[in-house]
């Protein structure tokens, strides 16, 4: 790996609002390039006893596509969403209730798992759920010729050969969540992981600021 | 790899974000206000640790975004304080000691179920009120609100409530009247009305007189002379979250011209 950054590693520009929606505990409507994901969660609040747990909160995803019923591609992505909160929610301090996390796809132009994962963290902040850590999603786009491209583009989804989507917590770096889609080799798997671990301080800095900007306006 | 955030000096006042681990000052004769991220040995003297921090093996880790407050010793040369996280929610968790609004939501024989806004309804007992006896029960109906206190609330019990304080009174709780109005706000914007001589309840105390109970799960009620001016102090204290001080000194000097 070069010293100098290689072309097609600039995420594309994030935006985010914070409890826009009056009805959930928590909102956040998270935007990168064209993406936009409006995530709302409600908890702790009462679970059916079906669900309930003694040890720690049940937590729930949705994920509601822009057009047409959820399906199968929705049901795994909720899942995956669903074991990144799990690994960074505190759900030992609310046992017995439950956590609802539904997730609307506003636009889709590229790079949607990750721009639901970060919409969940920032409405889990939101929310005031207890956290271990942030966590946040990138996603990598692996060309035929092997260039790589960050947070990509609907385009470059669709002519990559593989496509990688990565989450990390914020205290270590540490890898919560890793899904491909395509080939790749060993090599560019450990490539693209370097290079989404260091587009994660870009992310953290930006919950950061946003955070920051939030209480200084109150 | 150095974890981002450990190598910064966290002062107290500044936002701090989940993950963020925070350690305690050294020396006991360190300035409380800066928590050094750094290796220290224990601090002399018992801290603490209030909502939103949590003990970890290297000191306190934050577990909520918010502001970071401390609170120093109250007697001299007993080292240590309180710190804690200010945070903006709007649910409620039940929390010992914290006087509520509850609605009634059932009778199930000696004990009423009582929905407080949280993960679960608290039970409220039929001997809980000033002068009930077995023989003299209160008059409690379904759908009344009783304003009390939790005297178990932890994350692994039902919580229990009460209305009436350690000596046997009622102290100001009890049920609460059948006019008024009740509505829900954030719990910021309860723990901004409750301090001491807040400046929004004696401005619109000077508008319109008004009865008011403030519960700590988000809840006020009021009750003022006409439904109108009900309705106008429910409104103004809905929008004093949303508005700075000097908006809301013009909206209450329009209104009492009108």
């Amino acid at each position: 790996m070069g010293s100098e950054p290689e072309p097609g590693c600039a995420l594309r520009p994030f935006a985010v609002e914070q409890g826009l929606l009056s009805r959930p505990d928590g909102s956040a409507a998270f935007v990168q390039g064209d993406t936009s994901v409006l995530a709302g969660v409600y908890g702790p609040a009462e679970v059916r006893s079906s669900r309930e747990s003694p040890e720690r909160a049940a937590l729930d995803v949705l994920l509601r596509p822009k057009v047409g019923l959820p399906g199968v591609l929705e049901r795994s992505r909720e899942q995956m969403v669903r074991r990144a909160c799990e690994a960074a929610l505190l759900g030992e301090l609310h046992p017995r209730s439950s956590v609802t996390l539904v997730l609307q796809v506003v636009s889709d132009a590229g790079s949607l798992l990750s721009c639901c994962l970060n919409a969940a963290c920032l409405a889990l902040l939101d929310a005031g759920l207890p956290l271990r850590s942030l966590f946040c999603g990138v996603t990598c786009a692996l060309a035929p010729d092997g260039a790589v491209a960050l947070d990509p583009s609907a385009r470059q989804e669709k002519e990559a050969r593989a496509v990688l989507t990565f989450a990390f917590e914020s205290t270590e770096k540490r890898l919560l969540l890793s899904t491909t889609r395509g080939a790749c080799s060993a090599k560019e798997l450990h490539q693209c992981l370097a290079l989404a671990q260091r587009a994660t301080d870009t992310i953290f800095q930006f919950y950061r600021d946003s955070a920051r900007r939030k209480f200084s306006k109150s | 790899m150095a974890a981002s955030g450990l190598s910064a000096e966290v002062d107290v006042g500044q936002v701090v974000l989940p993950g963020d681990v925070l350690l305690l000052p050294a020396a006991p004769n360190a300035d409380g206000e800066r928590l050094r991220l750094g290796p220290s040995s224990a601090p002399r003297g018992r801290l603490l640790c209030g909502p939103g921090l949590r003990r970890c093996a290297a000191g306190l880790l934050v577990t909520k975004c918010g502001l970071l407050r401390h609170r120093p010793p109250a007697g001299a040369g007993t080292g240590g304080g309180a710190y804690w996280v200010d945070s903006q929610q709007k649910r409620y968790v039940p929390v010992k000691g914290d006087p509520i609004i509850g609605i009634v939501t059932a009778k199930a024989g000696d004990i009423f179920k009582v929905d407080v806004g949280g993960s679960e309804q608290a039970s409220l007992s039929y001997l809980a009120f000033e002068g009930a006896t077995k023989r003299n029960r209160p008059n409690v109906q379904v759908g009344d609100l009783v304003y009390g206190q939790f005297i178990v609330a932890n994350k692994d019990m039902e919580p229990e409530m009460v209305c009436i304080d350690s000596s046997g009174r009622a102290n100001g709780m009890g049920i609460i009247g059948h006019e008024g109005l009740l509505f829900k706000v954030s719990l910021g914007l309860i723990r901004k009305l409750l301090a001491p001589n807040c400046e929004i309840i004696q401005e619109l105390g000077q508008l319109y007189p008004f009865e008011i109970v403030l519960g700590m799960n988000g809840r006020i009620w009021v009750k003022a002379k006409t439904v109108q001016q009900t309705l106008i102090v429910a409104n103004i204290l809905e929008a004093c979250e949303h508005m700075t001080s000097e908006q809301r000194k013009q909206a209450l000097a329009k209104l009492s011209e009108s």
